[in-house]
């Protein structure tokens, strides 16, 4: 158990490359940190740097009080899950469990102990004297979930873990992950690239970009209030529309977008904020064409064509609402659905 | 695997695409083996006018023979010198390359160049590196207070023809140990590296069992050639001498039958490296069926 304290990280490559670019963050013991962003964002390199396999440019990484920057992976008392899971495809799954505690010395009865209070944690314990490639993926997953888990380490690392395995499973692992990390309370930092994995596992989330932060923050914070036009489009699905203020007055906004906060001049609306009927708050009216209607059972995405716009906007409505491609909607929007953004800038102007 | 079945309109066309290929086996394979069987029965008269049908004898005379029982002891000791040391070399080589990011193709290349020799000139090369009266390595052991000549020392001259043939061979063993290297996944090696195993004991524990599909090959490789593909070095370099201590079963068919011109001898050796071949191939076989072990 150990807080994870990162300060001016910052991964060089070949001297011109900056994967990642200085990050700070702390990460509390026990907490959930899940670092989500685009491909390429820097989130894996970041993760590995704090693993150790990874060397670091530049900046401090400290695992509870220790600097760790020199010390190799094994020293540093932490355990990673991969994403195509790196079980030992010679050992069964027991020895696969025991390589860590082996190496480190324990005695076979500690290993023994260990091994089969985590088989018995993640269900694999039928599973322990077969070899990997006979397990499915979901256990395959467990069984690198059990081997991090055994050597009880100061902290978690997950590396896109769920990436590799069906819808389905994946909406189960996620779950149980949670549910682990939960009872352990082990500090996690996970990375991933889904959206969804990220808001529904986290006690907190560093959303990346081209290495830098974004934002840090609770899944909610980040949802309702993004600080950048980029988390804007990347927290929440589908992603939320960009409309230029001058085009909102242009179709009369009755003054309600005249006391936005200064510099704002594209406002944010979340495909939920856009309304077919009328609310009682004062609202915007924007007219539009259907252009494709998508039917997700509880839910529709309407893809509309503003008036006098090439904009592409997406309504989110529950059920199916009885309108046709084709058709002109009309659609309302409240002033607080509202997220003002600086387009030069990509930043959130206040609020 | 699923396989595509073809159907001919007649009879005549798939024994003809077959015939090629059934017809090289057939002269070039099975005649001269079947001849090497019939010789093999066979002894010649020192004026090779007669032949006599002897059975068995041939045979019976070989292992009675003490420089053919010391030419199998020999050729055993050459076979795993040879893929010992080889073997060895290649892995260490393809670690250490395996390890380098932008000089790895460029060390390949080079490191492939030995094969392209023929066996020959390669015999020839460590003939003069080690020559005892002009060679660099003589020289140097001499200093050390070692007077090499595997013109009169029978180790040395087993030395000479081991590090010959290894030489040749580190080539070959050293791409396949690299392309076995390079299909073990890296997360596994870095996994390996969190649980705490320094990278002697990740080599021992991770890699090498990984690597065994592709040891045991090079194996059964490294043993067929030091057997049947080094008579051009061992030629070159020591001609199975001094007295019978380099004189592998390849070279003494080649003694035997072409220099002694005891060609039912000569045929009865040959039959035999014949069954040791079908046996190192069958042991290869029934490996590759399984040799997805983990």
């Amino acid at each position: 158990m150990a807080s994870i304290t990162l300060e001016g990280l910052k991964k060089t490559y070949s001297g011109d490359v900056h994967a990642v670019k200085g990050i700070d963050l702390q990460i509390e013991d026990g907490e959930f940190v899940v670092l989500v962003g685009p491909s390429g964002c820097g989130k894996s390199t970041l993760l590995r740097m704090v693993a150790g396999l990874e060397t670091i440019t530049e900046g401090t990484l400290k695992i509870g009080d220790r600097v760790v920057n020199k010390l190799e992976p094994a020293e540093r008392d932490i355990a990673m899950v991969f994403q195509n899971y790196a079980l030992y495809p010679h050992m069964t799954v027991y020895n696969n469990l025991a390589y860590g505690l082996k190496n480190r010395g324990f005695n076979k009865e500690d290993i023994e102990k260990r091994v089969r209070i985590a088989a018995k944690m993640l269900e694999i314990e039928e599973f322990l004297e077969r070899k990997p490639r006979k397990l499915s993926g979901g256990q395959r997953q467990r069984v690198a979930m059990g081997r991090a888990l055994v050597r009880e380490p100061a902290a978690f690392l997950f590396d896109e873990p769920l990436s590799n395995l069906d819808a389905k499973l994946r909406v189960q692992m996620r779950v149980e992950i949670k549910q682990l990390q939960r009872r352990l309370k082990t500090t996690s930092l996970y990375v991933t690239h889904d959206q969804l994995e990220a808001m529904t596992l986290g006690d907190r989330l560093v959303v990346l970009n081209a290495g830098q932060i974004e934002q840090v923050g609770t899944p909610m914070e980040i949802y309702a209030r993004p600080a950048s036009m980029f988390v804007a489009g990347f927290i929440g699905s589908p992603a939320m529309n960009m409309l230029p203020v001058d085009y909102l007055n242009e179709q009369g906004a009755n003054g309600l977008l005249d006391n936005l906060p200064d510099g704002t001049d594209v406002v944010g609306i979340r495909p939920d904020d856009m309304h077919l009927a009328p609310p009682t708050a004062p609202h915007l009216i924007v007219d539009s064409t259907l252009a494709l209607f998508e039917a997700a059972g509880a839910e529709s995405h309407l893809y509309v064509t503003l008036a006098d716009s090439d904009q592409p906007t997406v309504i989110r409505v529950s059920g199916q609402p009885p309108v046709a491609e084709g058709e002109t909607l009309r659609f309302f929007v409240t002033r607080d659905a509202l997220h003002p953004f600086n387009s030069a800038t990509g930043k959130r102007t206040g609020d | 695997m699923q396989t595509k079945r073809m159907t001919y309109p007649g009879r005549f066309l798939p024994y003809a695409l077959l015939a090629p290929q059934v017809i090289v086996t057939l002269i070039f394979f099975i005649w001269p083996a079947g001849q090497a069987l019939y010789q093999s029965l066979l002894r010649e008269d020192a004026f090779g006018l007669r032949s006599t049908f002897v059975g068995l004898e041939n045979f019976a005379r070989l292992f009675r023979d003490g420089s053919y029982v010391n030419s199998l002891s020999v050729t055993v000791v050459f076979a795993v010198g040879t893929t010992l040391l080889s073997m060895t070399v290649a892995l260490l080589l393809a670690s250490t390359v395996n390890r380098m990011i932008r000089s790895r193709s460029t060390y390949t290349t080079l490191l492939v160049w030995p094969y392209a020799i023929a066996p020959a000139l390669a015999g020839v090369l460590w003939w003069f590196i080690f020559n005892p009266s002009i060679g660099i390595v003589p020289y140097m052991l001499e200093m050390v207070g070692y007077q090499w000549n595997h013109r009169n020392s029978g180790s040395d001259a087993m030395l000479l023809v081991i590090f010959a043939a290894a030489w040749k061979q580190i080539s070959y063993n050293f791409l396949f140990f690299l392309a076995g290297l390079q299909s073990i996944p890296q997360s596994l090696i870095e996994a390996a590296s969190i649980d705490g195993a320094s990278p002697t004991k990740r080599f021992w524990t991770i890699i090498f069992p990984l690597l065994t599909p592709t040891t045991f090959f090079l194996l059964v490789v490294n043993v067929v050639y030091a057997m049947f593909d080094t008579f051009a070095i061992i030629h070159a370099t020591t001609a199975g001498g001094p007295a019978q201590a380099t004189n592998i079963l390849v070279y003494k068919v080649y003694a035997d039958g072409f220099v002694g011109l005891n060609l039912g001898s000569s045929a009865a050796q040959s039959v035999i490296l014949m069954v040791i071949v079908v046996a190192l191939t069958m042991i290869q076989f029934r490996f590759i069926e399984r040799r997805v072990n983990y």
